[in-house]
C-alpha cells in the first residue's frame, strides 16, 4: 500500500511538471481562443421582434460541411435577433417528420434542404398552408420554386461539375476519376455528370463507402494501382481529398488530387501544392443568407433571386487564393 | 409461457397445484413484459410535456404518433420474431426494397400501380421465406443469415435502381392509374376534429391488435413462445419449429411491405440507398418493450410502447429545442434503463410468485 502511494505521488508530480513545462507555443486551445476574441462580436443589430427560424437539413451526424452552414446561420441569427433552431436527419422520412415538428411548433420561418425532394413535398406544402415562409438551401434548385419556396440559395451541382471539367482541361488532364462517397445522393451524381460534360478526357466513376475512411483509402488506392494512366482524382467532399492524397502516396501514383468543398486541411494542402484545386460553394453563405433573407422577408417582404436560384458557387480555389483562406477555414467559416 | 392449462374433471380439489393457483391482479400486472416500458413511456411523456413548448398540441402529438407508427409497424413483427428467438438484420433495407420493387415494376410495365403493389408483396414475402428457409436448413445463427441478406439487399437496391432507372432514385409514378387509391390506403391523412392523423397510425394499431391476438389466443402464439423458449423441447412435443420460424420471417416481410408502400405512396419517389440502420431501431423498440434477446419472452403491445418511446424522444428533442447531436445518447441511455427496469420487474414478479 505504502509503495503504491509513493508511486502514485511520483506519477502525479511527473504528469504535472510535464504538462506545465511542455506548453505548445503554436496552435491548440489558446490559439483558438485568440481567434475567437478577434472574431465578430455577437450582438443583435436590429430591433425586430425575436422570431424563431428552424433549419432542417439532410446531413448525417457530425458533418464538417454542415457545421460551416450552421456557423453562418447562427451569426446571421445573432445579428437579426433570431432564435435559431437546427435539426437534421439523413433519412428522408425522418427529415420530413422534423419539418412537420417545426410546423407544429409554429416557427416563423423554415430553412430546409431538398436533397430528397419528393419526400419533402408534403411537408413543405404543410408549412405553406400554416403560413410559414420557406427558403431552400444547398440542394433542390429545380424543385424549390415548384414547391412554393421563397428562394433557393446554393450551388447548381451540374454547373459546379462543369467548372471542374473546364479546370481539368486547362491543366491538360486526360483521364480523371470521380470518387462518389455517398451512394444514392443525386447531387453527387450531378457533379460527376457535370465534370463529364465539359471534360475532354475520359472520366470514370468510383463508388466508395464514405462512412468508412480506411475503406475509401483502399478503394482509391486499388483503382490507382490498377490504372496507371489516371492523372487526376476528383473527390466530392473535403475530408476525402486528404484520404485520396494518402492513397495516391501508397499507390505511387502521379495523379493530381482535386476536390469539391473546403476545410482547414484542404486549404493547407492547396497552399503546399499537395492538392491541385478546390471548388468551393461557400457553405457559410448558404446558412447566413438563408437566415438573413427570411428576416428581410418577415421585416420588409423582400425576396431575392427573382424566382431563380441564388448561386453561392462554384468558386475555383487554387494555390494563389489558398493562403488568404487558411485563417477562415481554421475558424470554421470557409 | 402463456400455454392454457386444461383442468381435468377428476382432479382432487384439495391439492394446491401451482398451475391453477389464483394470482392477484397486481401480481399479474407486475409479470407483464411491457410494464417497464409503460412506466418509462409515461415518464418520458410527462417530462417532455413539462420541458417542451408545444409538445401537448394536438398537431404535435399527431406528428409524434406518426413518427412512432413508422417505427412501430416494423417493431411489431420484429418483436414476434424475437419472441421466437431470432433476429432480422435485413428488415431495414427490406422496406426500401419493397418500395423500389413496387415503383419500378409499375413504371417499367406501365401497369396499374396496384399490380406493382401486389408484385412487391410477393417478392418481399419471398425474401422473408428465404431468410427463414436458410435459417432452418443451414442451422446457422440468424444473425449471420440476415446479415448476409441485409448486405445483398443493400447492393440489389442500388444496383437494380441504377440499372433500370439510370439514377439512384426511382421515377415518379404519381400520374399513373391506381396511384390515388393506393395512396389513400397506404399514405392518406385523416382529419379528426381538425387534427390531421396519418393512416399509418391505424395500420400500426391494427398490427398490434392482430399480433397480440395471435400471441395470446391462438395455437400459433404458443408455438412462437415455445420455439423461442426452448427449440428442442418444442420440437420434441410436436411444435412445427421450422414452419413457425419461416412464418415469423414472412411476418417481418409483411411489415416491411406495408412500410415500403407507405414510403412510396407518401413520397412518390424512393431513394435507393435508404433504410440502412433502421433494423436496429426496430430491435431497440422491441427490446425496450420487454422482448428478451434470448427469446421466449415479450409482447406486441410492448413493441408499440417501445416505438412510442422512440417517437416521443426523437420529436420531443425538437420541440424542446435541444441540440439533436445528443439524441443518440438519450436513445442509448433509454435502452439501457428500460432493459434494466424490465429485468428488475421480471425478477420481482418471479420472486413473489
Amino acid at each position: 500500500m505504502a509503495r503504491f502511494r509513493t508511486w502514485a505521488v511520483i506519477a502525479l508530480t511527473g504528469a504535472l511538471s510535464l504538462s506545465l513545462g511542455a506548453c505548445s507555443s503554436t496552435g491548440g486551445k489558446r490559439a483558438e481562443d485568440a481567434r475567437n476574441a478577434a472574431a465578430a462580436q455577437g450582438r443583435a443589430a436590429v430591433n425586430t421582434p425575436r422570431w424563431t427560424f428552424a433549419m432542417i437539413t439532410h446531413s448525417g451526424d457530425g458533418d464538417t460541411f454542415w457545421d460551416i452552414v450552421q456557423n453562418g446561420a447562427k451569426q446571421a441569427a445573432v445579428k437579426d435577433n433570431i432564435n435559431f433552431l437546427y435539426s437534421h436527419d439523413d433519412d428522408a422520412q425522418q427529415q420530413a417528420q422534423l419539418v412537420d415538428a417545426a410546423v407544429d411548433k409554429k416557427v416563423d420561418g423554415i430553412i430546409l434542404t431538398l436533397a430528397k425532394p419528393d419526400a419533402m413535398k408534403a411537408a413543405v406544402a404543410r408549412a405553406e398552408k400554416a403560413g410559414i415562409p420557406v427558403i431552400t438551401v444547398n440542394s433542390g434548385s429545380e424543385e424549390s420554386k415548384a414547391f412554393g419556396a421563397l428562394a433557393h440559395i446554393g450551388q447548381d451541382e451540374t454547373i459546379a461539375g462543369e467548372a471542374v471539367g473546364d479546370e481539368l482541361n486547362k491543366r491538360g488532364k486526360k483521364k480523371a476519376l470521380c470518387v462518389l462517397h455517398e451512394q444514392g445522393n443525386v447531387g453527387h451524381e450531378q457533379r460527376c455528370d457535370g465534370v463529364a460534360k465539359t471534360f475532354r478526357g475520359t472520366l470514370q466513376k468510383l463508388y466508395v463507402n464514405g462512412t468508412n475512411m480506411p475503406d475509401v483509402q483502399s478503394a482509391i488506392e486499388a483503382k490507382l494501382q490498377a490504372d496507371r494512366s489516371i492523372d487526376s482524382v476528383v473527390t466530392l467532399g473535403a475530408p476525402y481529398a486528404d484520404t485520396a492524397v494518402k492513397a495516391k502516396g501508397d499507390a505511387g501514383s502521379k495523379a493530381e488530387i482535386d476536390t469539391f468543398d473546403l476545410n482547414a486541411q484542404v486549404a493547407a494542402e492547396l497552399k503546399s501544392g499537395t492538392l491541385g484545386f478546390a471548388v468551393d460553394q461557400q457553405p457559410y453563405l448558404q446558412g447566413y443568407e438563408a437566415v438573413d433573407l427570411l428576416w428581410a422577408y418577415k421585416y420588409n417582404g423582400d425576396v431575392l433571386g427573382g424566382g431563380k436560384p441564388v448561386l453561392t458557387g462554384p468558386q475555383i480555389i487554387t494555390k494563389d487564393q489558398a493562403a488568404a483562406l487558411a485563417e477562415y477555414t481554421e475558424r470554421g467559416t470557409r | 409461457m402463456s400455454a392454457t392449462v386444461e383442468k381435468t374433471a377428476d382432479e382432487p380439489p384439495k391439492t394446491a397445484d401451482e398451475r391453477i393457483l389464483q394470482t392477484s391482479p397486481l401480481k399479474k400486472l407486475l409479470s407483464r413484459p411491457e410494464l417497464g416500458s409503460v412506466v418509462g413511456a409515461l415518464a418520458v411523456f410527462v417530462f417532455f410535456a413539462v420541458v417542451a413548448d408545444g409538445f401537448l398540441n394536438a398537431s404535435s402529438l399527431s406528428t409524434v404518433l406518426y413518427a412512432s407508427s413508422t417505427i412501430g409497424i416494423m417493431a411489431v413483427p420484429v418483436a414476434l420474431l424475437m419472441i421466437g428467438g431470432e433476429f432480422d438484420l435485413s428488415a431495414g433495407v427490406l422496406v426500401t426494397s419493397s418500395a423500389l420493387i413496387s415503383s419500378m415494376f409499375s413504371y417499367q410495365m406501365t401497369a396499374n400501380t396496384w399490380v406493382g403493389v401486389g408484385v412487391s408483396l410477393l417478392v418481399t414475402l419471398a425474401v422473408g421465406a428465404f431468410n427463414g428457409f436458410m435459417l432452418t436448413r443451414t442451422r446457422l445463427p440468424s444473425f449471420i443469415i440476415t446479415l448476409g441478406t441485409f448486405l445483398m439487399l443493400t447492393g440489389l437496391n442500388l444496383g437494380f435502381t441504377k440499372l433500370i432507372d439510370g439514377t439512384v432514385s426511382t421515377k415518379t409514378i404519381g400520374d399513373m392509374e391506381g396511384f390515388p387509391s393506393a395512396r389513400a390506403v397506404f399514405a392518406s391523412t385523416l382529419s379528426i376534429g381538425g387534427v390531421d392523423f396519418k393512416v399509418t397510425i391505424l395500420w400500426w394499431l391494427g398490427l398490434v391488435a392482430l399480433a397480440s391476438w395471435i400471441l395470446l389466443r391462438t395455437r400459433a402464439g404458443n408455438w412462437i413462445f415455445a420455439v423461442g423458449g426452448n427449440q428442442d423441447a418444442a420440437r420434441a412435443v410436436g411444435v412445427p419449429v421450422a414452419a413457425t420460424k419461416i412464418g415469423l420471417y414472412m411476418g417481418v416481410a409483411f411489415g416491411a411491405w406495408i412500410s415500403g408502400q407507405h414510403l412510396l405512396f407518401s413520397f412518390d419517389a424512393v431513394q435507393s440507398g435508404e433504410g440502412v440502420g433502421n433494423e436496429l431501431i426496430y430491435i431497440i423498440a422491441a427490446v425496450i418493450g420487454g422482448c428478451l434477446i434470448t427469446g421466449g419472452y415479450g409482447s406486441a403491445i410492448g413493441s408499440a410502447v417501445g416505438a412510442l418511446l422512440f417517437g416521443m424522444t426523437s420529436k420531443g428533442i425538437v420541440f424542446a429545442e435541444w441540440n439533436p447531436d445528443w439524441f443518440k445518447f438519450f436513445l442509448g441511455a433509454m435502452l439501457l434503463l428500460a432493459t434494466l427496469l424490465n429485468a428488475w420487474v421480471k425478477k420481482r414478479a418471479e420472486a413473489t410468485a
